[in-house]
């Protein structure tokens, strides 16, 4: 199944001038779970999705939040000539066909 | 800072609260709802405070000083939050004034102020704090060592402060403590923490830093805290082991997960936060409902830093622009859309060159940009799929050059070249772009950079900005 069929909310937005910040969020406490125990999120593939250095991804994940998180810097600063996203904010879209692996015998309802 | 809070404590006598309230506004200029204000009033806050001001505009507001804010949209909030200051007789503090806090959006404000108060009628004790940074003693703290690179820093060197239109630093809580032990009914601030407004007060009197900073965290923007943000105010209990978060406003709520998933939102890292004189450390806070609309949130710690660092932020002037807004439908020419536009390019760089001569001969004196949406436009270099042939694109040619009129100029020499450059596929005479608009060129007046992302050391968290106690009325 694909993120965006289970997650509330991706984002993404300047975390300042100079960071990129991708939000995914849910408010099902028990999705939020199974796509953490699918380990299908983390540092490395977002670096493949995104072709950047695996050791510039920050990722986190924020349980009393549902939510999970990454952080990089941005490719130009906001602003800059050639930066087309000022606010950054349509960056996510690429998240949203991630495909989750759930753990053998969990299942998730997906969203109508 | 301690002597500060030792003298404070003395000037008010009882020093012992059990509790501090307080208002936080959303944003001055995007509209406060005072209905939610005067209700929130009944529950006796100790103070009101709101910040005017983002980088989140982008780098021009700071560049050419222009508030990014409706003079009359800044004017009403302002005028809300002064009234409802005046009537519960507590402070109110704006911090960022402006946008971003230069001396001259600082005194824009300022000017305003003054209007409301004339047409209020009332008195005020004012504290003005400016955050803007002289240059060469910029230069000065730059050859001393104490200027350090955050994160992802531009490359700096002396040139790039003497170059810059304008540079403020963000100030902590101290400057805003010092004025609020001055007992001034109003502070207005130059770029200042968002959290430092909530956090000033508390801190001088002596609730733990910890909460006093996270819960400036959560209330900073205003009902984005809240379940489904909307019209209205945030209020804040802070005790000494918890605080309390609760929303005014028409069907507005807090839960523990929106309280907790607000601090993700433009933030690098979700758990640790940095202020000047350290790093809150929310990774052990707790969420627990209340009510329906009320979460109490205690475990958040705060770790003092040394040294002491303040955040600067400047921008410089980038140019001119010019700009050709149009679209390309041809398949022929969308499948090899890359070197067409390569050709382009240098068919308008030749032409640059055979009309302008010297005027335009240096690398620096223009810049010719393609921004193509349907392709890349939107990602650039993070977007995945561009190989892909779309069924059309739009395409922005930006020029920036060193004056306006060298940027129109080249726009104009543009327009031939992009409307007629031929592909291998048609013979005979085509045009290749569609123009959306007549005259194909927009001017765009001056652009700016951000050319700092650095700290400074200074000799103390008061010594960058400068305060300025007045009268109005």
């Amino acid at each position: 199944m694909k993120l965006a069929d289970i997650a509330t909310l991706i984002r993404s937005k300047n975390a300042g001038p100079f960071f990129l910040t991708f939000d995914i969020m849910f408010t099902d406490k028990e999705h939020y779970r199974l796509v953490k125990a699918s380990r299908s999120l983390n540092a490395h593939m977002f670096a493949a999705l995104y072709a950047c250095p695996v050791q510039t991804v920050r990722f986190f994940e924020c349980d009393n939040a549902f939510a999970f998180k990454f952080s990089i810097p941005r490719p130009l600063p906001q602003g800059e000539l050639g930066d087309g996203d000022l606010h950054g904010g349509q960056q996510f879209s690429p998240l949203m066909n991630v495909e989750i692996t759930l753990p053998e015998g969990e299942s998730i309802l997906q969203r109508c | 800072m301690v002597e500060l809070r030792q003298c404070y404590e003395r000037q008010k006598g009882n020093s012992t609260m059990d509790e501090i309230r307080y208002i936080a506004g959303t944003l001055v200029g995007a509209g406060v709802d005072i209905g939610s204000l005067d209700e929130a009033l009944k529950e006796n806050p100790h103070f009101i405070a709101c910040d005017a001001g983002t980088t989140d505009a982008g780098p021009f507001s700071l560049g050419s000083g222009q508030p990014a804010f409706a003079r009359e949209a800044v004017k009403r909030d302002i005028a809300a939050f002064l009234d409802a200051g005046h009537r519960a007789g507590i402070p109110v503090l704006i911090g960022s004034a402006g946008t971003a806090g230069e001396d001259g959006q600082v005194d824009w404000t300022l000017d305003i102020v003054n209007e409301i108060v004339r047409e209020m009628g009332i008195k005020l004790r004012v504290a003005v704090i400016y955050a803007e940074q002289d240059k060469d003693a910029l230069v000065e703290v730059f050859r001393q060592g104490r200027l350090k690179p955050l994160d992802a820093a531009p490359h700096v060197d002396e040139d790039t402060i003497k170059g810059s239109a304008h540079i403020v630093g963000m100030m902590g809580a101290e400057p805003l403590q010092k004025a609020l032990a001055e007992e001034v009914d109003f502070i207005l601030a130059g770029r200042c923490s968002d959290s430092a407004l909530y956090a000033a007060l508390p801190i001088l009197h002596g609730f733990p830093e910890g909460l006093a900073w996270h819960a400036g965290k959560v209330v900073e923007c205003g009902t984005l805290a809240c379940e489904t943000a909307g019209k209205g105010i945030m209020f804040v209990h802070l005790r000494q082991d918890h605080f309390l978060v609760k929303p005014f406003g028409q069907g507005l709520r807090c839960t523990p997960q929106s309280v907790a998933a607000h601090s993700l939102y433009e933030n690098v890292d979700p758990f640790h936060f940095t202020e000047n004189s350290g790093i809150v450390d929310i990774t052990e806070a707790t969420y627990e409902a209340v009510d329906p609309i009320t979460v109490r949130v205690a475990n958040s710690h705060f770790q003092p830093v040394d040294p002491y660092t303040v955040k600067l932020e400047g921008a410089e002037l980038l140019g001119y622009q010019s700009v050709i807004i149009g679209g390309i439908r041809d398949p022929f020419l969308l499948r090899q859309l890359d070197r067409w536009l390569a050709h382009v390019r240098m068919y308008i760089e030749e032409t640059i060159a055979r009309v302008l001569g010297d005027q335009a001969a240096k690398e620096d004196d223009y810049h010719l940009m393609f921004h193509v949406y349907g392709r890349d436009g939107v990602m650039g270099s993070l977007e995945p799929n561009r190989a892909a042939v779309p069924k059309e694109v739009g395409i922005v040619l930006e020029v920036t050059a060193t004056t306006q009129q060298l940027a129109t100029t080249i726009a104009k020499l543009s327009r031939q070249p992009l409307l007629h450059y031929p592909i291998a596929e048609w013979h005979g005479a085509t045009t290749t772009f569609a123009c959306l608009y007549n005259p194909a060129y927009i001017e765009r007046g001056a652009v700016y950079r951000f050319n700092l992302h650095h700290v400074i050391i200074p000799h103390s968290p008061l010594e960058l900005f400068r305060t300025k106690y007045i009268r109005i009325g």
